[in-house]
């Protein structure tokens, strides 16, 4: 029955959105403004509804009700309830309907908060939402629907993938997808606007807290899934450049740069046309991801669907949103007017690189991850393209962009006089000198990218707090501070990345128990195996003993564990972490001679990268905290309520 | 300057920015793509000695020997014609095993051995990598033991 039940709620979900854009369309029409009213409440109750069908697919995942095929195929009795319950989401269907939910939620969060946006700009934009929902709609329903029944019911499900058996899957997806659909919004508010031509300063007051809101969750879902990835696979390494990380990458360069030019056209009414155009390519850059991981064209931990007509219905729905939004902008880009004008030396000025060279970085991400796939799908080809083209493609451009991100704040709106900047990047400049001579002198010699990586960081993490430099910090708005940290955080993650690929220590060895073997600072002793088991899986664990001078000794237990449904080994890293770095132990496959393989890490101030990353996520919502109470004030004053 | 002016300008930079980033991309692709090869496709197309290039196909029954360090590891990769020897140091995944699915990442000496830095593995048991499912497409035929 719950299945059915979660069946006729997406049916009619899908319907709520057909009629929500029918509506949307015909309200839009002159004489007939009292279809606009009803949109709203449309939204909502298509989000209900969908919320409803969520709700059901993860009740049968928790009661593992094996006559549905996907709980079959996904689920089992043994595995602990919190993976019952985010093994939901983690298949193909179970994820499809979460993203479907998310839009439809991002939808009526809309419809139900949104105040500023003219009526009619609002109705066209809840009905461009509903079009992208109707898509995805059919998709599930048709494509890949995940309340299919199973028969004969089998005797237990076969299983989640351990791999993601780990309490990062109840995080890391949902924020993940409500980064990635919220710019859903953004792309709506863009299409909704250009309908009705209200491109302006206030539309773009409207649309700056969703693309906030969706720029933090997207920050935070690659900050965690780089940390997951970090910690599960026991590789050792923070960002592999793998196309399902490009995916998420992708839409997070294009909402940054989203997020600054909106701030241009809200301030300062410059950069019209362009912050449209970025609206529409960021929820693109969402949408190509989607395709990307949920076509199976990749070979991932996060592909599930090897199904090729998956892939296509994802392709056109892709191919009909971005044409479509694409030819609008075509269409109405002349009826945007110029916006205001500034002097090339200001803070617009600097906006324009720092949106230049993420578009730039963008483009180098895209044509990386696209290229091998095209390349195959011309020429039958297979080739790869990993870290040393993405390093050396975005790397450079990437510190140019931190280093304007540095100087930008420090610039005046409008018009700045260059000699009055020079005095005032002065000390961060004077930093990153000294930076560099303390690096040359001090430290073994590193390679080029790290080493402009860590002075960079050190110029800019100075040049980030520089903006509340002789101001009364009691009467500095949120935003700013928000500003500040999460600069500031770029700064943090820049220093840790450049840390650890410049000052790794690494250590493979066999080792029979007793034994001790050097790593960076550490001496490690291997004090033996012994068997462990835990609730659906049973392990190998390795007890070892670190020491560092004369602290006090850590205990670390990595383990080697076999899961039986689905069997599968992974490798649980034992991480220790200290305040500068972390030692990585990952046990390998024992010898026939007693011996052990053992692989030790050590990676100085490497935790620098996720805190830089949760502060950039802080410093976003103080901003977006800031910024809402502040429009909100203005409206209470423009009321007469204050 | 005139309105006009400046929204040429900025578009002007925008596509300048573009067709820049365009250009380096398609010159470091030029560099650093990293082909995917069979065994079979190494002997035929030549061995790029010294490129970075990825080797696909299955680890050949009863090729894995250990190194007195233990922890270099020598084995062979087969698609059931040609054989190419591999040498990696370093900690195999888990589902690293003989008469199964391979990719290294790596590059071949001048005398035809394979310097892995990588082994990558198949995620779940249930999967193969496409790559390596559409190299073998024809070994499939004649080795039941790889058919899913």
């Amino acid at each position: 029955m719950i299945a059915e039940a979660g069946l006729a709620a997406l049916w009619l979900a899908a319907a709520l959105a057909a009629l929500q854009l029918a509506l949307g369309a015909l309200g839009l029409q002159p004489g007939r403004e009292e279809y606009l009213a009803g949109v709203r409440r449309i939204a909502v109750a298509q989000a209900l509804l969908t919320a409803l069908a969520f709700g059901c697919l993860i009740l049968l995942f928790l009661r593992v009700d094996l006559s549905v095929a996907l709980v079959a195929a996904n689920d089992h009795s043994d595995k602990p309830w919190l993976y019952k319950f985010a093994g939901t989401w983690g298949n193909h269907e179970g994820s499809m309907l979460m993203w479907v939910t998310i839009l439809a939620l991002a939808g009526a969060a809309v419809a139900l908060l949104e105040r500023q946006l003219a009526e009619r700009t609002l109705v066209a934009t809840l009905a461009a939402q509903a079009a992208i929902g109707l898509g995805f709609y059919a998709f599930l329903l048709f494509a890949s629907n995940p309340f299919a029944r199973l028969s004969p019911v089998p005797a237990d499900g076969q299983g989640l993938n351990p791999l993601l058996q780990d309490p990062g899957l109840a995080f890391h997806p949902p924020t993940l997808y409500v980064g990635y659909v919220g710019l859903s919004v953004a792309f709506s508010f863009a299409v909704g606007a250009l309908v009705t031509r209200d491109v302006g300063p206030a539309f773009a007051r409207a649309m700056r807290p969703w693309v906030l809101g969706a720029w933090i969750f997207l920050t935070l879902g690659i900050t965690a899934g780089s940390y997951w990835a970090y910690y599960e696979l026991g590789w050792g390494g923070w960002w592999f450049w793998d196309p399902v990380e490009n995916a998420s990458l992708m839409p997070w360069l294009a909402a940054t740069a989203l997020l600054h030019s909106v701030t241009v056209l809200a301030t300062r009414d410059g950069l019209r046309a362009w912050t449209v155009m970025l609206a529409v390519v960021a929820f693109s850059m969402s949408m190509v991801g989607t395709f990307l991981v949920r076509s199976g064209i990749l070979t991932s931990v996060h592909a599930f669907a090897v199904d090729p007509r998956r892939g296509s219905f994802i392709l056109a729905l892709l191919v009909l949103y971005i044409g479509g939004a694409l030819a609008l902008f075509g269409l109405r880009v002349g009826t945007v007017r110029e916006g205001a004008r500034f002097d090339p030396v200001s803070r617009e000025g600097a906006l324009v690189i720092n949106n230049l060279l993420l578009s730039a970085v963008l483009g180098i991400v895209l044509i990386g991850t696209l290229y091998p796939l095209g390349v195959e799908a011309v020429t039958g080809e297979k080739l790869s393209v990993g870290p040393p083209y993405f390093n050396s493609a975005a790397g450079p451009l990437a510190l140019i962009l931190v280093a304007v991100m540095g100087a930008g704040p420090l610039m005046r709106w409008r018009r700045d006089d260059l000699k009055a900047v020079m005095g005032r990047i002065a000390l961060p400049v004077l930093i990153t000198a000294l930076a560099l001579l303390a690096v040359v002198l001090l430290a073994p010699p590193i390679g080029i990218l790290p080493l402009l990586g860590l002075i960079l960081a050190a110029g800019v993490a100075a040049a980030s707090v520089a903006p509340l430099w002789k101001r009364n910090l009691r009467r500095t708005p949120l935003f700013t501070y928000g500003m500040v940290l999460a600069h500031l955080g770029i700064a943090v993650s820049l220093a840790g990345m450049a840390s650890e690929s410049a000052f790794i220590r690494e250590t493979l060895v066999a080792a029979r128990p007793g034994e001790t073997h050097k790593v960076g600072p550490y001496q490690v002793r291997f004090d033996g195996v012994e068997p462990v088991a835990g609730p659906n899986w049973t392990a190998v664990e390795a007890t070892l003993t670190a020491t560092r001078g004369d602290r006090a000794p850590r205990t670390l237990k990595t383990q080697m564990r076999s899961y039986w449904a689905p069997p599968t080994q992974t490798n649980e890293a034992a991480i220790s972490t200290v305040l500068d770095g972390q030692l990585y132990v990952v046990l390998g496959n024992p010898g026939d001679d007693g011996r052990w393989q053992l692989r030790l890490w050590w990676k100085p101030f490497v935790t620098l990268i996720w805190l830089g990353g949760a502060m950039v996520a802080l410093g976003g919502f103080l901003a977006l905290v800031g910024r809402v109470w502040r429009e909100r004030q203005a409206r209470l004053r423009e009321e007469g309520y204050i | 300057m005139k309105p006009r002016h400046q929204r040429l300008v900025l578009a002007v930079l925008a596509v300048v920015a573009i067709v820049g980033a365009a250009l380096l991309a398609m010159s470091a692709l030029r560099d650093q793509a990293a082909y995917f090869y069979t065994p079979g496709d190494a002997k035929k197309d030549g061995l790029p000695a010294g490129r970075a290039v990825r080797l696909g196909g299955m680890v050949k029954d009863g090729s894995i020997v250990r190194a007195p360090d233990g922890v270099t590891i020598r084995f062979v990769v087969t698609d059931f014609k040609d054989e190419v020897p591999v040498v990696f140091r370093g900690i195999p995944p888990d589902l690293f095993k003989e008469n199964s699915g391979v990719v290294a990442e790596g590059r071949f000496d001048t005398r035809g051995t394979f310097i892995a830095d990588n082994i990558l593995a198949k995620h779940d048991e249930r999967y193969m990598p496409p790559q390596v499912a559409s190299g073998m497409r024809g070994a499939m035929h004649e080795s039941p033991s790889i058919a899913k």
